[in-house]
């Protein structure tokens, strides 16, 4: 494992959006994660979170997706997360964030 | 040909009432296939009186003495299903050309019937000993999957994988692992001869035996030699056990083992491939037996591969043997491999797709992961795994993650907790970074790692003059939500959620939080 610097893709499907990180969700990834933000922020339907090609999420990653859930949850934008190891998965357990979003079970799903 | 498939009422027809008139008459003996009668009653048009037949016929002589005087075959599709016997008639008179009429009709009605009858009784028994032997299949299945262990023994240091795969004749392969009181453990692999219940039913007493005689005696040779004798009591003629019986000290890597025959074990490591051997009798066979004892050094990047013949023994479609000589070649170039368990059967699956499993296949492989410093000091004393600085930048907390869990991979820390520590260690250099250092590159963070009395100690320290910054209290996560609170303040939290003990001080030099992590969680 090595530290890969952030980048994002957005795909748009009926029904809603899929942001795909890529590399480390961290410090170095809030003007990043922000940004990728606002290019969905007026877009209808769910927001799907793909890390499936992110091996690190640090605490400041945990409140980049509390920020945007917080956003979300306010327009009634429901949110997803996809491709979580089965450690953040655990993590976004033990912080109740899988109380406020949907945690999908596979990457492939 | 057989004349009589099953015995019927309706293979021997006779009146009642001629039974009731003639008392000695009895129920005739079957034909045999070779009787000269048998060909005679195949050839007849209709029913034959015994008394005009002309034959060499024992037969022929025990139905005449059954009072048989005339007699109907039943033949269906050329096959004689049956026959009509009948005895004198009640008045004494010759049976008429029109009762014979009247009997010829009737057997050839009834012959089909009959066959037909034997067909469906013949598939019925097919079908309830299909259904037995599934049974018993499912039972010796049960009984072997029981029997093993449900749990490997994670010793530090050690990666320990087993496998078993029966084939749809179970047969009675086991392995077993009996930890010892000092801290050693006895790997115990064995192969039962035969297959089912039988098979599966030693394999359980065997394994009783053999657990029972590790707990006695810490001599591989003396187990070996203690099951042997045990076991020559009761076990059935004609059957055997096959057992590798090694004891492992994982403090001082090294095996002592004893072989009753069975596949011997390899090791690999950079130096090549190695087999172990030791010689001795299967158990079960002889009394009084020994096994030689030998002893094996198991260093650091050894892998030790412990195989039923289930493994060497298996085709391909061109009905070559999967072999000896496969499983070496596999094991020169994969031993290093963590999945070395996986890459084996993904092998031997590739070698023998499409080809029925003819035999149970187990595997037990050992594989020393620790440098022996290391690994004697996750028993015993302190070790330190190392230590480095790191400038205070943003990011900068992946590399302490990704330099730790380095250190900690060679100690034997289940994965699912190393990525735990992983994330707490990130954690507190961040902290360290941001409120210790203020994000000043030019102060490093400091980290070092070591290992103590089974648990991994990671120190992390900075130069932050100000009080000790730990308040793990928990976000409140509906709050931050609604913007009540800012969406940050996880790091302190999270980290005493994922290690097992936070210990946090402060000296001249500023703060070092502690992370305790132990190799195994308590339950």
């Amino acid at each position: 494992m090595t530290a890969t610097a952030f980048s994002w893709n957005i795909e748009r499907h009926d029904g809603g959006t899929v942001l795909e990180l890529h590399g480390d969700v961290n410090s170095t990834a809030a003007a990043g994660f922000e940004a990728a933000y606002q290019q969905i922020a007026d877009e209808p339907g769910s927001i799907t979170i793909d890390f499936s090609d992110t091996d690190f999420i640090s605490s400041t990653g945990i409140a980049l997706v509390v920020s945007l859930l917080a956003k979300a949850r306010a327009v009634h934008r429901p949110v997803i997360a996809r491709g979580l190891t089965d450690h953040y998965r655990e993590i976004f357990r033990i912080t109740r964030l899988s109380d406020f979003l949907t945690i999908e079970q596979h990457a492939e799903a | 040909m057989k004349p009589f498939r099953r015995k019927s009422k309706a293979e021997s027809i006779a009146p009642p009432a001629e039974r009731a008139v003639v008392p000695s008459f009895s129920e005739p003996a079957e034909i045999p296939e070779h009787d000269p009668l048998m060909a005679y009653l195949l050839s007849a048009a209709g029913p034959i009186e015994l008394d005009k037949v002309d034959l060499d016929s024992p037969a022929l002589r025990s139905l005449r003495e059954a009072h048989v005087v005339l007699l109907v075959p039943l033949i269906s599709q050329g096959e004689l299903v049956g026959t009509i016997n009948l005895g004198r008639r009640l008045s004494d008179q010759p049976y008429s050309t029109d009762d014979r009429k009247l009997l010829a009709g009737l057997a050839s009605q009834v012959a089909p019937a009959i066959r037909l009858a034997q067909l469906v009784a013949e598939q019925q028994a097919e079908a309830e000993e299909r259904e037995r032997i599934a049974h018993e299949l499912q039972v010796a299945a049960l009984i072997q999957q029981t029997l093993l262990p449900k749990t490997l023994p994670n010793i530090p240091g050690w990666e320990i994988d087993a496998y078993y795969r029966p084939a749809q004749a179970v047969g009675g392969d086991f392995y077993d692992f009996v930890p010892l009181e000092d801290g050693r453990y006895v790997l115990l692999i064995g192969d039962v001869t035969g297959h089912g219940v039988p098979a599966a039913l030693v394999m359980a007493s065997c394994r009783s035996i053999l657990r029972s005689a590790a707990q006695q005696h810490s001599d591989p040779g003396e187990i070996l030699a203690t099951t042997n004798e045990a076991l020559i009591v009761d076990i059935p003629p004609n059957m055997f056990v096959t057992c590798l019986c090694a004891v492992l000290d994982p403090q001082t890597s090294t095996l002592r083992f004893a072989n009753a025959g069975h596949n011997l074990p390899y090791t690999s490591s950079a130096d090549g491939v190695t087999e172990l051997r030791a010689t001795g009798m299967p158990l079960g066979l002889m009394p009084d037996m020994q096994y030689d004892v030998v002893d094996a050094a198991i260093e650091p990047g050894t892998a030790m591969v412990l195989s039923s013949d289930g493994l060497t023994e298996a085709h391909n479609q061109e009905r070559e043997m999967y072999g000896f000589g496969r499983l070496r070649a596999l094991l020169g170039h994969s031993y290093s491999d963590t999945g070395l368990l996986k890459s084996i059967l993904s092998d031997l699956d590739e070698f023998s797709h499409g080809v029925e499993q003819e035999d149970d296949v187990t595997l037990v492989v050992v594989r020393h992961t620790s440098s022996a410093r290391t690994s004697a000091a996750v028993f015993s004393g302190a070790t330190e795994l190392g230590s480095f600085e790191l400038p205070s930048a943003p990011g900068n907390e992946r590399e302490a993650m990704d330099r730790v869990l380095e250190m900690v991979g060679s100690v034997g820390m289940p994965s699912d907790r190393l990525q735990q520590l992983g994330s707490a260690v990130a954690e507190a250099a961040m902290n360290a970074i941001e409120h210790g250092n203020k994000n000043r590159p030019e102060t490093p963070v400091s980290v070092s790692v070591t290992v103590n009395d089974g648990a991994v100690h990671v120190s992390i320290g900075d130069k932050g003059t100000t009080g000790v910054p730990f308040e793990a209290k928990e976000p409140d996560l509906e709050a931050k939500l609604a913007g009540l609170e800012t969406a940050r303040g996880w790091g302190l939290f999270l980290i005493e959620r994922l290690v097992d003990e936070v210990i946090t001080s402060q000296n001249d030099d500023g703060h070092v939080i502690e992370l305790v992590m132990r190799l195994e969680a308590t339950t």
